[in-house]
């Protein structure tokens, strides 16, 4: 879907028209009051519950979403659309740039999360929705979550928030530097213009895997790993793969090269390490809030997730209580670290599904 | 399932259309009941199996620590608290009392009376410290770890200018009256205010 009309970015700059690739699931109701908006993460898309059309594996959440499942289409009109930066369809970097006939690249406006939950609300204006039943989202999906309170509280009847905060440390805007540093450091990246010739494949790969270490626990890495030597013996002593955890990380580095442009990664990121709800609001994270008081807020956090840590969730919650919202939150006990969100927790399917039912 | 005999009284005597906050709500059985009759109750909990089960029933709960977290709820947030059955567990009872009614200007507190007449009796004939129906842990594991009675607890509502607005006595499921709610009362709900 294109809007041909403008959209104003935080950075001041504005996009003059915007394309948004979205996926529907389910069927709007009579009165347009059973849409859920899901938000995707930082290399998330709208295949939330449909098989992704490059690597063919099945949608990111398919274990929450569909028919009979917690976010259930049966039921809910369920509406994923692929962030404003990124690369599966939605206006980013790779878009041509209906000025100059080639891809932006470094062109393309710096964007915030808000800017994403704005493109987002441009969406349903477009197909008639003024209200959602809830807006779910985990990571920078619960970013935007908690920016759609913030932005549209109006608009929303809850918001579910899964291993996210308001806010990016300075740990976390550390391993995006290193990240982002990685993929401008790779020679094929050419200053972003690289769409004409080699992907800087290396320098993204690198940044997958540094980013991939952050998403999983410490426990769940020695379980899942160990010291494990991969197809061989004894040590090689040299710098192949000798072990199982670099040549899972090397697989998973590689094969996020296939479905991710390099540009995207370093514009999301960096719209995530901008993202601190409180700062246009005097650092009061409560102000953030001030008119989201009649919104259900569900938070749920996981005691092996080091990257978006409970006491962020935590910090939250303590400011939805000052501003007498209605608000949940528990912290699920886990394995897999912040990953946990999209992985096997049934207490998480009981929580959003109950979420949900409760019109919040 | 018919409630516990002390929440089906908290239940009854919350007003509908009023705002409640119930520390310590478990499962969330007690908010259930408030919610049938129009209540807009909210929970606050330790554990997270007992938040995940009331989020999962939709209700609207907080993992947190009452000892710890009532701080975070703005004042006159709510029309009633609820502590029930927990005063006895928590680090410093007094302080969780002022903090209920900063919360709110209205509060339930229940707690099992240990100056039962059968608590009275075991300790005076065995001199080891009873466990009972209400009380059945052992001392050097029960969470219980400010017993009181219904007379320290009417003492500390005195020195504290705290007015007792109603109070029912439970002997098993049977009230029982004020007067000998001291050697009869198993178990003390108290209404209470600022006044």
């Amino acid at each position: 879907m294109t809007i041909d009309r403008p959209l104003p970015l935080d950075s001041g700059q504005q996009l003059a028209s915007v394309t948004i690739a979205y996926q529907s699931y389910g069927t709007l109701n009579a009165d347009r009051s059973n849409a859920v908006l899901v938000c995707h993460a930082l290399t998330g898309d709208q295949y939330v519950a449909c098989d992704h059309p490059t690597t063919g594996k099945p949608g990111w959440w398919a274990r929450m979403v569909g028919p009979g499942k917690p976010i259930d289409t049966d039921r809910y009109f369920v509406l994923c659309a692929n962030v404003l930066g990124s690369c599966m369809g939605t206006s980013g970097p790779a878009t041509v740039d209906p000025a100059t006939g080639a891809p932006f690249g470094m062109g393309f406006p710096v964007i915030t999360i808000a800017d994403m939950v704005r493109a987002q609300a441009m969406l349903l204006d477009h197909l008639g929705i003024a209200r959602l039943h809830a807006v779910v989202g985990g990571s920078m999906g619960g970013m935007q979550a908690l920016a759609w309170a913030s932005a549209y509280p109006e608009r929303l009847v809850s918001a579910i928030v899964i291993a996210s905060a308001a806010r990016h440390s300075a740990q976390n805007i550390a391993f995006h530097e290193v990240g982002r540093q990685a993929i401008m450091a790779d020679p094929d990246w050419q200053g972003g213009q690289y769409y004409a010739a080699h992907a800087p494949t290396k320098g993204l790969a690198v940044a997958r895997m540094a980013a991939h270490i952050t998403y999983l626990s410490e426990a769940g890495l020695t379980e899942k790993f160990g010291r494990r030597l991969q197809a061989r013996d004894a040590k090689s002593f040299g710098f192949d793969a000798d072990f199982q955890v670099e040549s899972y990380l090397r697989y998973q580095g590689l094969a996020f090269t296939d479905r991710f442009d390099a540009n995207a990664y370093l514009y999301i990121t960096r719209a995530m390490d901008y993202f601190d709800l409180a700062e246009a609001h005097g650092g009061r994270l409560a102000a953030a809030f001030a008119g989201a008081g009649d919104v259900r807020f569900t938070l749920v956090s996981f005691d092996t997730d080091w990257l978006y840590p409970t006491a962020e969730s935590r910090r939250i919650v303590q400011a939805l209580q000052s501003v007498g919202a209605a608000a949940s939150f528990v912290e699920l006990s886990a394995p897999f670290g912040h990953d946990s969100f999209m992985l096997d927790v049934p207490a998480l399917d009981r929580l959003v599904a109950g979420a949900l039912r409760n019109g919040g | 399932m018919a409630l516990r005999p002390d929440l089906a009284i908290i239940a009854d005597a919350v007003p509908a259309g009023t705002r409640v906050l119930d520390v310590g709500c478990g499962d969330g059985t007690l908010i259930a009941a408030l919610r049938d009759k129009g209540v807009d109750a909210r929970g606050l909990e330790i554990d997270p199996a007992n938040v995940t089960a009331a989020i999962a029933r939709g209700q609207s709960v907080v993992q947190g620590d009452a000892n710890h977290d009532l701080g975070e709820y703005p004042a006159g947030a709510f029309d009633y608290a609820i502590l029930s059955q927990t005063l006895q567990t928590t680090e410093r009872p007094d302080r969780v009392i002022e903090e209920l009614l900063r919360i709110a200007p209205h509060a339930f507190v229940s707690f099992p009376n240990f100056a039962h007449w059968r608590i009275r009796l075991a300790l005076l004939w065995n001199g080891r410290m009873p466990v009972t129906r209400l009380l059945p842990v052992a001392w050097y594991e029960t969470p219980n770890i400010h017993h009181l009675t219904v007379s320290d607890f009417r003492e500390l509502l005195r020195e504290r200018g705290i007015v007792v607005e109603r109070a029912w006595y439970l002997s098993g499921d049977r009230p029982t009256s004020a007067a000998a709610a001291s050697w009869r009362a198993e178990h003390a709900i108290f209404l209470i205010s600022r006044g």
